[in-house]
């Protein structure tokens, strides 16, 4: 027999977005459904590299970025746990003058939005983190920046948000979305049927199937990073690490052992990836250079995800051009996890006030319409 | 056909060998990979060069099928491509990625056989981790491979034909023999001895093994369950119990295991659709009689595909090389294939009865500790993982490894995965087929970070 459930919220997706945002629609005693194809936080929210990084962000994020920092610093207080988060520091290393001047511009125009970014280079650099191997000149230090254990913190926002008395469905895909007059009608095959108010899109790389249903395609691809760990080492690395131009990042976890990423993996299917062979092989040995502690050490594990890319890789933020009630937030381009929770509370905040305190025009979603189709939609 | 036929056969052990020796034979000339430096596999290890321990002494009864098979290869080694001291560490697009002398490069295949074997099933009880207790297989292995014991006095503990055969080789070595401990009662193994006997030579093997040990004074009994281990450094007694009365055996060495568990990684990451086999109580790459997956030109053969003992493990090997020959449109031989499913029809039928006569303790998981480890790689004890399930937040095995890190080391939950579905399962009241498995990640077992660094980039 069919479930019937009636509620002001519901969520579709239940990463960190999804989770955050139920979270902060109950505490202003919202009624919140949230259902989860999968478990909740199990896709890339939950199997991401772990930095907690405004550093390098487009300027566009930062204000954004800046309330996720103040939400990571309250990570206790909202979902009970630290999650091993750390303010370690972000160093974005610099492997050329050319790099060099790419960070002190990025400070430069950063300034204002309170990252407090320190250039260090030369022998200051080589003092400072003698355990970095000599291609790095120097870098550019966030230092309340971190790191956290991405596989806690997703679930821990949804288990929160259910503590709180959110009705939380893991195992549960939503197959169809309609509108019935003023609700939508959410079903999931022939188990479960929710009627809600307001709907939230937040399920990642899987997003664009929703706004399509409402008109309003975008054109998101999924990507898959490609990460290694290695066994546990004797700490020497106290910051998380970045390069400039990417290409490859890593960190130590208090256990010891050392997490990198970079290249790209492939997708098994349209929900699992797998890292490319060549990418480990190249993580590999770049990670070596960047940390010759590694050169002795073993990989134990490779894995990779499934993100949802954008072409300009902002992601889409705000309310449905075409559908009142319905709410957006996915195509993070490989970067939602530090501003998942601020994205979260933006859009608990846009529900009960149908506008956020945080600036979102630059990632509304009819950014992506056709130049003809725009004049109407964009009301 | 225009692509040469390039098959690829991971593991040289009985399933490995024998489906080399029938490609041969049909004129192909596979890639043989095995990690060992030499071939046999486990069960018919060979030792180092220049250790000069006679064949009988090493293999006991199965001299004569150790030196067949060792004998096997050696006759076919010019038309095989062997590699030994290599690991697979990754099944990627029809290639597999492959470890040697500190280096990385890939070996493409046509057809991929895998006969990838399997380690000691393990479950955790308190005191396991102290040095001094082995895995049965390490046991043997220690013996056959190196002509050392891992103690001087050793008691025996688990399930399974292994328990009885590894304490007699033991004994015949010159270890004393504390006690044969195994958690099967003797009503399980009278059950089963009428399926037993369908085996009769293997069944008077077992038996003759029993006897021997009771002959010579070693104390056996059944229906046990462990308590602990006692000593810290070094292993100082077993204490154990049958029923409420507990015992203690001194000694400064425990062998235990039960039974085998499959390797599986690389079926897993060729894509291979699983099932869950009740009789090993695991999950097991989908084959049909012929070893082929689910996956068109993927072979399983040998204690890999579900444990069925070496004999078998011979037979499925010749019989996934058959189903390649027939795939691949070449000249087979379906009565040679017949007949072979009919013999391995017959092992199945006694392995279901060995099941009967060494069931897998099903009540173990509910009697382990709270601060006993189960995943020594992470540390992460039994408390952990109940507390995981308690919350609410871990219904699957792969939910209960992001949460508590359980086989996230470096062994990857090859050692730890069957204790923590089996905990996993208690938890929930349910059974360890409900509970799903680990996904497999590349690389399969820990791969040097050196190897990145200096790779073959051409693949072969």
């Amino acid at each position: 027999m069919i479930e019937h459930l009636d509620t002001d919220v519901a969520v579709v997706g239940g990463g960190i977005v999804g989770g955050s945002a139920a979270l902060f629609l109950r505490r202003m005693r919202f009624g919140v459904v949230l259902l989860e194809r999968d478990w909740c936080g199990a896709k890339a929210s939950g199997v991401n590299f772990g930095g907690v990084r405004r550093q390098g962000r487009p300027l566009e994020q930062l204000p954004l970025a800046q309330r996720a920092h103040t939400l990571w610093g309250r990570l206790p207080e909202l979902v009970g746990s630290d999650c091993e988060y750390l303010r370690s520091g972000h160093l974005k290393l610099a492997r050329s003058e050319a790099d060099l001047d790419s960070l002190i511009a990025y400070r430069d125009r950063a300034e204002g939005f309170g990252l407090g970014l320190e250039i260090i280079a030369g022998v200051a650099f080589r003092e400072r983190w003698p355990a970095l191997g000599e291609r790095a000149l120097g870098g550019s230090l966030c230092p309340e920046d971190g790191h956290a254990n991405p596989r806690l913190v997703s679930p821990a926002f949804a288990r929160a948000a259910a503590a709180l008395g959110a009705v939380v469905r893991e195992q549960t895909p939503v197959d169809a979305v309609d509108r019935d007059g003023a609700r939508f009608v959410l079903r999931s095959g022939d188990r479960l049927e929710v009627r809600a108010r307001y709907v939230l899109n937040v399920s990642g790389a899987w997003s664009g199937r929703l706004a399509a249903a409402f008109g309003e395609p975008v054109p998101l691809e999924s990507g898959h990073p490609c990460m290694a760990v290695t066994e546990p080492l004797p700490g020497f690395l106290d910051v998380n690490i970045g390069v400039e131009g990417g290409g490859v990042y890593g960190r130590q976890v208090a256990r010891g052992n050392v997490v990198v990423g970079g290249g790209r993996g492939f997708a098994l299917d349209a929900d699992r990836a797998r890292p490319q062979r060549d990418a480990v092989v190249t993580l590999m040995a770049d990670a070596a250079e960047l940390f010759p502690q590694l050169r002795g050490a073993h990989v134990i594990r490779c894995w990779s995800g499934v993100e949802g890319y954008t072409p300009d890789r902002n992601p889409v933020i705000g309310p449905s051009a075409t559908t009142t009630g319905l709410f957006h937030a996915f195509g993070f381009s490989g970067a939602g996890f530090q501003i998942g929770p601020a994205v979260g509370e933006a859009l608990a905040e846009l529900v009960r006030d149908g506008r956020s305190s945080a600036p979102l025009d630059a990632f509304r979603i009819d950014r992506f319409l056709k130049q003809k189709d725009r004049g109407g939609a964009a009301a | 056909m225009t692509e040469p036929l390039r098959p690829v056969i991971v593991g040289a052990g009985p399933a490995g060998v024998r489906a080399a020796e029938r490609l041969v034979a049909a004129g192909l000339r596979p890639v043989v990979i095995d990690e060992a430096a030499r071939w046999g596999g486990q069960i018919y290890r060979q030792p180092p060069e220049g250790f000069r321990r006679p064949k009988s002494a090493l293999y006991g009864f199965e001299a004569g099928k150790a030196g067949a098979l060792h004998a096997a290869m050696a006759a076919i080694l010019p038309d095989v491509d062997y590699r030994p001291r290599a690991l697979v560490w990754n099944v990627e697009a029809g290639a597999l990625d492959v470890l040697r002398d500190g280096r990385t490069g890939v070996v493409s295949y046509s057809h991929l056989i895998l006969a990838t074997g399997a380690t000691d099933r393990v479950l955790p009880f308190p005191g396991w981790t102290t040095p001094g207790v082995f895995t049965l297989g390490g046991a043997q292995v220690a013996l056959k491979f190196q002509g050392c014991t891992v103690g001087r006095r050793v008691a025996f503990l688990g399930t399974g034909p292994l328990l009885y055969l590894v304490a007699y080789q033991y004994a015949k070595a010159g270890a004393e023999v504390a006690a044969v401990l195994d958690t099967a009662t003797t009503l399980d193994q009278a059950r089963a001895a009428p399926g037993l006997l369908r085996d009769p030579t293997t069944f008077a093997k077992g038996l003759w093994y029993v006897g021997w040990l009771r002959a010579h004074g070693v104390p056996l009994r059944t229906g046990v369950r462990p308590v602990r281990v006692e000593g810290g450094e070094r292993v100082a007694a077993l204490v154990w119990r049958r029923g409420a009365r507990e015992e203690r055996t001194g000694c400064d060495a425990v062998a235990f295991g039960l039974g085998l568990r499959s390797e599986t990684q690389l079926a897993d990451l060729a894509g291979c659709r699983f099932r869950f086999e009740a009789m090993d109580r695991a999950w097991l790459p989908e084959r049909d009689a012929a070893g082929r997956t689910s996956v068109p030109g993927v072979y399983v053969a040998g204690d890999g595909a579900g444990i069925s003992g070496a004999d078998a493990a011979e037979l499925a090997g010749e019989r996934a090389a058959l189903a390649l020959l027939e795939d691949a449109g070449l000249p087979a031989d379906p009565a040679r294939a017949a007949a072979i499913e009919a013999r391995l029809a017959a092992v199945a039928r006694f392995r279901q009865a060995l099941a009967r006569a060494f069931p897998f303790p099903v009540d173990w998981a509910e009697g382990i500790a709270d601060d006993t480890p189960v995943c020594r790689c992470e540390e992460v004890t039994a408390g952990t993982l109940r507390a995981a399930v308690a919350d609410g937040s871990a219904r699957e095995m792969n939910r209960l490894k992001a949460l508590t890190r359980v086989g996230m080391g470096r062994c990857q939950g090859r050692m730890c995965a069957a204790a923590a579905a089996e905990l996993l399962a208690q938890a929930l009241g349910t059974g360890p087929e409900a509970v799903g498995r680990l996904r497999s990640q590349p690389p399969v077992k820990p791969l040097p970070v050196a190897a990145g660094v200096s790779h073959d980039e051409a693949a072969e």
